[in-house]
């Protein structure tokens, strides 16, 4: 099933410590997942990874679950991979928009793109 | 073996003085009571060694000196049109003013990383103004402490130890005992979770909560629906009764309301608030800021250009708008035709539409560490570690300037020698 959220990414404590270790897989653990609540996981199929697509891209990452989000919100630490899907209008004030982002999720087989592939797409 | 004490943190805006660093001949071996962000920061990671160049992006790197990678940067920027200096948070205030010099030099734009962080704070700081304090008189005095789309635990982990919520002061010697801690935001965080009350907003529904906040204030409950962004009406009235009752009440935020919808109208209305409330007591307001020194780079443009960020040097003169001249602006726009990215990781920070842009344009990298960046630019110099490797001045999220001293001596030269040698080169290049 596809999963209709709204969508924000943010700063994470394992993000942080690794924001100068990019090319590591730490980095990649650290960032390259999507947080929604049991819930939400469940009618997805808790499956390994899924596709978060919105109208302006769409990334493959890690689904995990926190119960801290409602229903309808899911999480991207800040990145790469969250980038790959954010607005990038930036409503007049020069600050792209990050958060409130609605998306829809579904399960995939797919993999995760690394860092060097997910950027090698915009070139 | 060396043991140096209240070294300072160059990781986020908290800048802690307490952290020892233990050395041993150039390296550093140990560091304690840093966070995990600050103690993987100073311990250090794999390293850019030399300087590298390419002039197909998907094609290979070479190894170069600094003086053709040098010379090789002042000929993108001296060959642009538009050029765009992006990054500068995580290096020191003089590095910033060498920043600005290149760039007043090309007539480009220089913009930092509050582009993507609290740039729309700094526009609500023009149109309101910023009751404000130091971090220290928070800690000495707060009694009710407000966290509004942020996060600590995760991305200041030393912030309510040190300031806001746990630290023991003058007029708070009970630490969190005599303190009321509320969280506002759109999910349960780790911050929440050490909360007395946690107030949970819809996502992009923060305007119309704190005006609600306002007028329940203002005495005029009796406009305000029975919830509203998904908060209960009881809810408001208790955070407003809260607030009235507190000795000294402090509001720290974040990017929950500088990215959500409304940016810097947030902020905007978050200031109100703040300064009605003190017709009641005293109440004060701070953004949690970032990377170390992008407090630092505000104040040093804004002294050197009259403006703290997103700074358009093509006309002669300093001009800012935010929205026409940020980086995010410029980018989406396809608009700027090369860039020098230092001490900020554009490509893994900016969405993907800008990065499709970078990719496009000839880009030069100052930067200490291999990252998304680096894999849209065609020049790349590596660079010593300010705040670790090199000492100089920094501004804490409260606006304090604080001084960094060197751990150890660098293995790289510094920014500052970097900036110079390029800014040099340009005017060579241009024949002045």
């Amino acid at each position: 099933m596809t999963l209709k959220v709204t969508l924000i990414t943010g700063r994470t404590i394992n993000q942080g410590a690794n924001l100068e270790n990019k090319t590591s897989s730490d980095y990649m653990d650290a960032t390259a997942y999507c947080e929604v609540n049991s819930k939400a996981a469940g009618l997805l199929g808790k499956p390994g990874n899924v596709r978060v697509r919105t109208e302006y891209g769409d990334v493959i990452v890690k689904l995990k679950e926190n119960n801290g989000n409602p229903d309808d919100i899911a999480f991207i630490p800040m990145g790469p991979w969250a980038n790959a899907v954010v607005d990038p209008d930036t409503k007049g004030c020069g600050m792209p928009g990050f958060k409130g982002i609605p998306a829809e999720i579904e399960a995939t087989d797919d993999r995760i793109l690394l860092m060097k592939e997910l950027i090698a797409r915009y070139k | 073996m060396a043991v140096i004490t209240d070294a300072l943190c160059p990781f986020c805006g908290c800048v802690c003085d307490d952290i020892t660093v233990v050395t041993e001949g150039n390296k550093i071996t140990d560091v304690k009571h840093a966070c995990k962000l600050g103690a993987a920061k100073i311990m250090g990671h794999h390293r850019i060694k030399e300087p590298m160049v390419r002039d197909d992006k998907k094609g290979n790197f070479k190894e170069v000196s600094y003086d053709e990678a040098i010379d090789a940067a002042a000929k993108v920027l001296a060959g642009s049109k538009r050029p765009l200096l992006y990054g500068w948070a995580s290096a020191l205030c003089e590095v910033h003013k060498k920043g600005v010099l290149l760039a007043e030099e090309l007539g480009g734009i220089i913009d930092n990383t509050a582009s993507v962080c609290h740039g729309p704070s700094t526009l609500a700081v023009h149109e309101k103004g910023l009751p404000t304090s130091t971090l220290g008189q928070i800690k000495n005095r707060a009694d009710v402490v407000v966290f509004w789309g942020c996060n600590p635990v995760q991305a200041h982990p030393r912030h309510m130890g040190r300031y806001s919520v746990f630290a023991r002061g003058f007029f708070s010697d009970k630490g969190r005992k005599g303190r009321k801690i509320v969280v506002v935001d759109v999910r349960k965080t780790d911050t929440a979770n050490i909360a007395d009350e946690y107030i949970e907003v819809q996502q992009g529904k923060d305007y119309l909560v704190i005006s609600a906040l306002r007028a329940i204030l203002a005495g005029q409950a009796d406009v305000v629906p029975a919830a509203v962004g998904g908060v209960p009406k009881e809810q408001l009235v208790k955070l407003v009764d809260t607030m009235k009752a507190a000795r000294f009440g402090a509001v720290f935020f974040g990017m929950g309301l500088t990215q959500s919808q409304g940016r810097y109208k947030n902020i905007d209305n978050a200031i109100s608030l703040t300064t009605e409330l003190n017709s009641f007591t005293k109440v004060v307001i701070m953004p949690m800021r970032g990377h170390y020194n992008v407090t630092g780079f505000g104040q040093v443009c804004a002294w050197e250009t009259g403006f703290a960020s997103a700074v358009d040097f093509s006309r002669g003169a300093p001009y800012y708008n935010p929205g026409e001249t940020a980086a995010n602006d410029l980018l989406y726009r396809r608009e700027v035709d090369a860039a020098l990215i230092i001490a900020g990781d554009a490509a893994a920070h900016f969405p993907a539409n800008s990065v499709r842009h970078l990719a496009k344009i000839p880009v030069v990298q100052i930067d200490p560490y291999w990252n998304p960046t680096t894999e849209v630019a065609n020049v790349v110099i590596p660079t010593a570690i300010c705040g670790i490797e090199v000492e100089g001045t920094a501004y804490r999220m409260d606006g304090v300037s604080l001084r960094y001293r060197k751990m150890v001596e660098p293995t790289h030269p510094t920014d500052i020698e970097i900036l110079e040698k390029i800014t040099e080169r340009v005017r060579e290049i241009r024949g002045e």
